[in-house]
């Protein structure tokens, strides 16, 4: 009876979060549902008591995350990212690509998932509107790689922050671990993504509507080749705006904060500290000088978001206490052998599929590090990269598309599916054969 | 004649360009950007705050205007420009409704029903007015081979 309502309570507060009312907030919902499952017996106190203090540091590691994020936004590091980058592509869209590649790569490992979509997403729009490059095929890229690429440190997704608690590894540990799965999923990004929008990178150089070229356009190489289509010397030269589009230089401070930060996660983990210090160091180093309205540094942190994550929590731990979790003991399978880990890398993909990321790790975690460190990460690939794949894995990422145009429109699914059924799998298999060699390699 | 221009990041010089060599007023005409937020397990998290709206606010303006103002200055004559809010295919068509030509290009240079893509399928379908349909560079050459009729079957 505990496990239906626990799962009643899981999938009201997973609808809640889809359907997004205002008048019935997830985070009550999912509170709500942890309360009920005390009341009804199926949480002791001292098992709730414990849930809460070990999700504790990893939901105060996110705030100052989050909060980290939206200081390095307000200091201007996105804007001036999306002028370095279009000034750097020298118009050429493929260029403007790898520009964005990089970008996401390095935002999403330190700054998490979140920072990507949210923060990173509309720099790429802006680089590649200034760069005068079609923008779909950039905007597309920072929302695949939010989940391709946070594989790489424990502080690049919730999922991994989560997992980190329940695994005997270090910081640079996981980062060793990880290395080689994060590279491959993001070349079978790169590739796939290129091949795709082939028709949209190949038209570089249409007529660049200011000189974006940090050197002028007059030497860029490819200029003289692109005048064969006939449309770049037209136009290039009525842009007329050849001084105010130099790529100004990143802002320092966020930039020396995130690596200190960076190295301070490093530190710590060899220390033995709680990641969320260095974190809200940080955080503070970042923000307190901005001198922000405290309301805006608490809305930053999203506290109905970890109010939400501690509710699924206690409700999961209430799920699998019982036979549901012998169940997903006995599915998911042990040791390091590669068909066991891309068992794993399969069954967390299909539940991050129905459940969402987050939830599915919540569900499948404590089997998971019950069969071993290896299974762990297999399972976090499968969370972090399986997203990609349907709606249902990504719905709430509709926030963005939501605050570009409060409408409702429908999307194009059957662009989104096809690209996603184009990389996941290959995704998810290439990176846990690197898993595999890399377990094997460093251990 | 009163020509609207729908001015997209792709293709939009050539609807310029057919857009200059007609006669009559011309009004250009954006859209929001279709921006589809393919991944991201971001199940639980609240909008963004008030200045993040800011900032993307000012980065689709910024980017609709500078778009607008390269096409004019391609066309190169007084044009009218206009910033259509709301579901982009739809107020298109609204837009159409006082125009005697819509210019518009299609997505792809592969020729054959792939060269348009959903949005501008429905805008080519459901246009009020006149369409002027150019492709977005050089267009492609060749025809496929028209496909042998199946043979009857013989009798028995």
């Amino acid at each position: 009876v505990i496990e239906v309502v626990a799962f009643a309570a899981l999938v009201t507060a997973l609808v809640a979060a889809v359907v997004r009312d205002p008048r019935v907030p997830e985070a009550a919902v999912a509170l709500a549902g942890a309360l009920l499952l005390v009341a009804l017996g199926g949480l002791d106190w001292t098992a709730t008591r414990d849930e809460a203090r070990s999700l504790g540091p990893t939901l105060a590691l996110l705030a100052a995350l989050l909060v980290l994020g939206d200081g390095c936004e307000r200091a201007g590091l996105f804007d001036a990212l999306a002028e370095r980058m279009a000034a750097a592509s020298g118009g050429h869209a493929r260029r403007l690509l790898a520009l964005v590649f990089a970008a996401a790569c390095a935002i999403t490992a330190v700054l998490g998932l979140d920072a990507t979509v949210v923060l990173l997403t509309p720099a790429a729009f802006a680089a590649a509107s200034r760069a005068r490059v079609p923008y779909s095929p950039h905007v597309y890229a920072t929302n695949h790689l939010a989940n391709s690429a946070s594989l790489l440190l424990p502080v690049s997704n919730l999922t991994n922050l989560l997992a980190f608690g329940a695994l005997g590894l270090s910081f640079a540990h996981f980062a060793a671990l990880m290395a080689l799965p994060w590279a491959v999923a993001i070349a079978i990004e790169w590739i796939v993504i290129g091949r795709h929008f082939g028709v949209a990178l190949a038209q570089r150089g249409l007529t660049p509507h200011k000189r974006v070229t940090k050197s002028g356009a007059g030497d860029e190489p490819a200029g003289g080749g692109e005048a064969a289509r006939g449309d770049r010397g037209g136009t290039a030269a009525g842009g007329g705006e050849a001084g105010g589009a130099r790529g100004s230089a990143l802002p320092r401070w966020p930039v020396a904060v995130l690596a200190l930060t960076l190295a301070g996660f490093l530190a710590a983990s060899a220390a033995g500290v709680d990641l969320a210090w260095p974190a809200a160091a940080g955080a503070a180093a970042l923000v307190l000088p901005q001198r922000p309205r405290i309301r805006d540094v608490v809305y930053a942190a999203d506290l109905p978001l970890l109010v939400f994550v501690l509710g699924l929590g206690l409700i999961v731990h209430a799920l699998v206490a019982g036979s549901v979790g012998d169940t997903i003991a006995d599915v998911l399978p042990s040791g390091d052998g590669l068909l066991a880990l891309l068992g794993a890398t399969a069954v967390a993909a299909v539940l991050a599929n129905l459940l969402n990321n987050v939830p599915a790790l919540l569900v499948l975690l404590p089997a998971a590090a019950a069969a071993g460190d290896p299974i762990v990460l297999a399972v976090l690939i499968g969370v972090n990269v399986g997203p990609n794949l349907t709606y249902t894995g990504s719905l709430a990422t509709l926030l963005w598309r939501r605050v570009l145009r409060e409408r409702g429109a429908e999307p194009l699914l059957g662009e989104f599916l096809r690209l996603g059924l184009l990389t996941v799998p290959a995704t998810l298999a290439g990176a846990t054969v690197a898993l595999w060699l890399a377990v094997r390699a460093i251990g | 004649m009163r020509v609207l221009v729908w001015v997209r990041d792709a293709g939009w010089e050539a609807c310029a360009d057919a857009a200059a060599a007609l006669d009559g007023d011309v009004t250009l005409a954006t859209t929001e950007p279709d921006l589809d937020p393919p991944g991201g397990g971001l199940l639980g998290r609240h909008r963004p705050g008030p200045h993040h709206r800011d900032r993307v606010e000012a980065i689709l303006a910024e980017a609709g205007a500078a778009l607008l103002d390269a096409a004019a200055e391609r066309i190169g004559r007084d044009v009218e420009r206009a910033v259509l809010p709301g579901h982009p295919e739809h107020a298109v068509c609204d837009a159409a409704e006082a125009a005697d030509v819509l210019v518009l290009s299609r997505d792809e240079l592969d020729p054959g029903p792939r060269s348009l893509r959903p949005p501008t399928r429905f805008v080519v379908d459901h246009a009020p007015c006149a369409v002027l349909l150019v492709w977005p560079g050089e267009p492609p050459h060749g025809r496929p081979e028209p496909k042998p009729k199946p043979k009857p079957k013989p009798k028995p």
